[in-house]
């Protein structure tokens, strides 16, 4: 049903183009390409996905998207407008559109501060309401994240890792943003709490009618949510289409070995795994061409050589693989070999 | 027929400030030469405990208050900690999941699998520098050589978690206790050292028990399963029989609220099935079932006496009174035992 409310309001809330973001390193004239040269869209009221491994730069991505870090260069659209280089009092009008929930729920949250003084903290810099009106706002946020409102007066040592969450998620809505950046937001979870606060976020978008960039290392759960993914390595987006598409047919050899690779609690089913050899390298200086040739099973000379770009292999799939060209990808990758 | 390790009616209890915590609470499983026992259940369940209990390295208020733990015959509870020293490494090595935390930042990899070799088998200098290599080729880190002068910083943290395999398999243990070894990874590289464990525990006949909150991890490499909450055993099986036929609604609802990958239909628009509530705090347990508040299948006599961890046939065990065949005529009076079985399926 989200589908089709997508195809008829299909409009881009979040365009991103060109994205790079090089963090200096310490001591020397190297950098680290956290995020190089990334470009994407995000369509309101949808859930993008993305994943990746450690260090592959999806929560800077995230958080270049609010500016929470100021990227090396490219653009960022937030409803057509660019936010990169935007006055700091204007960037705060803009904020109030796009809220952040981090992994963390203990890290997240300041110790010495109520339940309410934080969930209400959004209220007080944005100037919204009086104080009465800011208290009725706080009961309304803990009552639709499934808290009880009269917890409000505690603090954030009292309430368990997935209530903390839940809490989390009352500040992010507290200025009834459209687009929300989930920075892992139930990695920290144990699993029965996980599958509570990953429902919750489904109702919120559905009553809210919110736009997630659903940011995770775990595939499962992103599958689950999104409605499109796009799979990072190394900085770079490799494969980006919708969740379906991109868990039944992977066109990438890294989306293919990451999907193996993912223990499934079912032990009847016995998949030919692929396991990557080796570590992935160091972002400070990435391989030449397609940055994941030094791991793939099925990399050739030309990979060295050729830095492979996002191409559309079929309509609404992209794949960023000078190996892959249309049709079904395993059969070709094995009558090449 | 003995086993490997037998562990009976342990007991480990922390003396709090808010009450006494019971950490691990009459539990008891056996492990055989080479078998892989996952032990799982989420964060506070006593899991880890029941590890370090093992290995007595349970420190105050923290106490082994009763029970017996076994190796190859040999009682662990009682043993001298000079003897305790000499098992550790020895006999049972184990490894955690932080491996940054494990190793010494000031020593290279290579001093510090050499020392468990002086100190365990005797070794001089070179001759243990040698072992710390072969053990580090064994774990198929690439050019042991070079990497055994590394310092722990330098190396990934999949690496890192190689080097501690290869510390505790240095002294060629008969059993590994693997806590969480995985978590800390990224999901290719937890490919590699579950691959890794299997190969060992084929090659050694190496008896491994696998701490984890993961059931994916769990289904591929374990043979046999206990599942763990509030520091009891509530169910153990057979892995395939746990995933296709959960007896405990807790394993049940842990089994359901994990989202699985390529499901038929619209993922999009299902919810996935959650455990109501939140488990219970560890100095206030409800009295009876300590599942029971958040127990779908609750019937009043699981709140009325203490709950027996049941035998049913094939080695599955299962603590909840729906098992329970001498109080089929009691909960007949409640619902009838054909409802529930229908229901629970």
């Amino acid at each position: 049903m989200t589908a089709t409310a997508i195809q008829t309001t299909e409009r881009r809330i979040v365009e991103v183009r060109n994205l790079v973001k090089h963090f200096p390193v310490d001591g020397s004239d190297d950098v680290v390409q956290a995020v190089d040269d990334v470009s994407f869209d995000i369509i309101g009221g949808e859930t993008l996905g993305l994943v990746g491994e450690s260090g592959c730069g999806k929560s800077t991505v995230g958080r270049c998207l609010l500016r929470l870090i100021e990227p090396t260069s490219g653009e960022v659209l937030f409803e057509g407008k660019n936010i990169v280089g935007r006055p700091n009092k204007q960037m705060q009008a803009l904020r109030r559109e796009m809220q952040i929930i981090f992994q963390d729920p203990y890290a997240s949250l300041n110790p010495r501060l109520s339940i309410r003084s934080i969930v209400s903290e959004p209220l007080k810099i944005h100037r919204i309401g009086g104080k009465s009106e800011q208290n009725d706002r706080v009961a309304d946020l803990l009552q639709k994240v499934g808290l009880d409102p009269k917890y409000a007066d505690r603090y954030p040592h009292e309430f368990s890792g997935g209530q903390r969450q839940r809490i989390g998620i009352a500040r992010a809505l507290a200025l009834n943003p459209k687009l929300v950046i989930c920075d892992e937001p139930v990695s920290a979870l144990d699993v029965s709490v996980q599958a509570q606060v990953v429902n919750l976020l489904q109702e919120l978008q559905d009553e809210f009618g919110l736009t997630y960039l659903f940011i995770s290392h775990g595939l499962a759960v992103v599958e689950h949510i999104s409605d499109r993914v796009a799979v990072m390595y190394l900085g770079k987006i490799v494969e980006i289409c919708k969740a379906e598409e991109l868990y039944e047919h992977p066109l990438h050899p890294y989306t293919k070995a990451l999907l193996s690779a993912i223990p499934i609690p079912d032990p009847t089913k016995k998949r030919d795994r692929i396991v990557l050899t080796g570590d992935v390298p160091t972002p400070i200086n990435p391989p030449s061409g397609c940055r994941f040739r030094t791991r793939c099973p099925i990399a050739i000379d030309e990979c060295a050589a050729i830095d492979p770009e996002l191409r559309e292999i079929k309509p609404g799939h992209f794949a960023a693989c000078i190996r892959v060209d249309g049709y079904d990808s395993s059969q070709k990758v094995e009558t090449t070999q | 027929m003995s086993h490997l390790l037998e562990v009976s009616n342990l007991k480990t209890h922390f003396q709090t400030r808010a009450g006494l915590v019971r950490s691990v609470d009459n539990v008891r499983f056996n492990i055989e030469e080479g078998e892989l026992l996952g032990l799982v259940g989420e964060s506070g369940c006593g899991k880890s405990i029941t590890a370090l209990s093992i290995m007595r390295l349970i420190s105050p208020p923290g106490k082994i208050v009763d029970g017996s733990i076994r190796f190859k015959g040999e009682e662990l509870t009682t043993a001298s900690e000079e003897r305790m020293r000499e098992i550790r490494g020895d006999d049972i090595a184990m490894i955690f999941q932080d491996p940054m935390t494990s190793l010494n930042p000031v020593y290279t990899v290579g001093e510090q699998i050499a020392e468990a070799l002086r100190l365990h088998k005797k070794l001089d200098r070179k001759r243990a520098w040698a072992g710390a290599i072969e053990a580090m080729k064994e774990v198929s880190i690439p050019s042991p050589e070079r990497r055994a002068s590394n310092y722990p910083h330098q190396l990934s943290g999949g690496m890192r978690q190689r080097v501690m395999i290869a510390m505790a398999l240095a002294c060629d243990p008969e059993m590994l206790i693997a806590d969480e070894p995985t978590t800390a990874l990224d999901v290719t590289i937890q490919a590699q050292i579950l691959e890794l464990l299997n190969e060992l525990r084929v090659s050694r006949k190496l008896a491994i028990l696998l701490i984890t909150h993961d059931l994916g991890v769990v289904a591929e490499v374990a043979d046999r399963v206990c599942v763990m909450y509030t520091g009891k055993i509530v169910e153990e099986s057979g892995v395939d029989e746990i995933f296709a036929n959960p007896k405990h609604p807790y394993t049940q609802g842990l089994l359901r609220s994990v989202p699985k990958l390529t499901e038929i239909g619209s993922a999009k628009a299902e919810r996935l099935k959650t455990i109501e509530g939140t488990v219970p705090s560890p100095t206030n347990l409800p009295f009876g079932c300590h599942f029971a508040p958040r127990c779908e299948y609750r019937l009043d006599m699981c709140t009325e006496g203490l709950i027996r961890l049941i035998d049913l046939p094939n080695g599955v065990k299962v603590r909840c009174v729906l098992h329970d065949e001498k109080k089929k005529f009691k909960i007949g009076r409640e619902r009838t035992l054909a409802d529930l079985a229908t229901e629970a399926i």
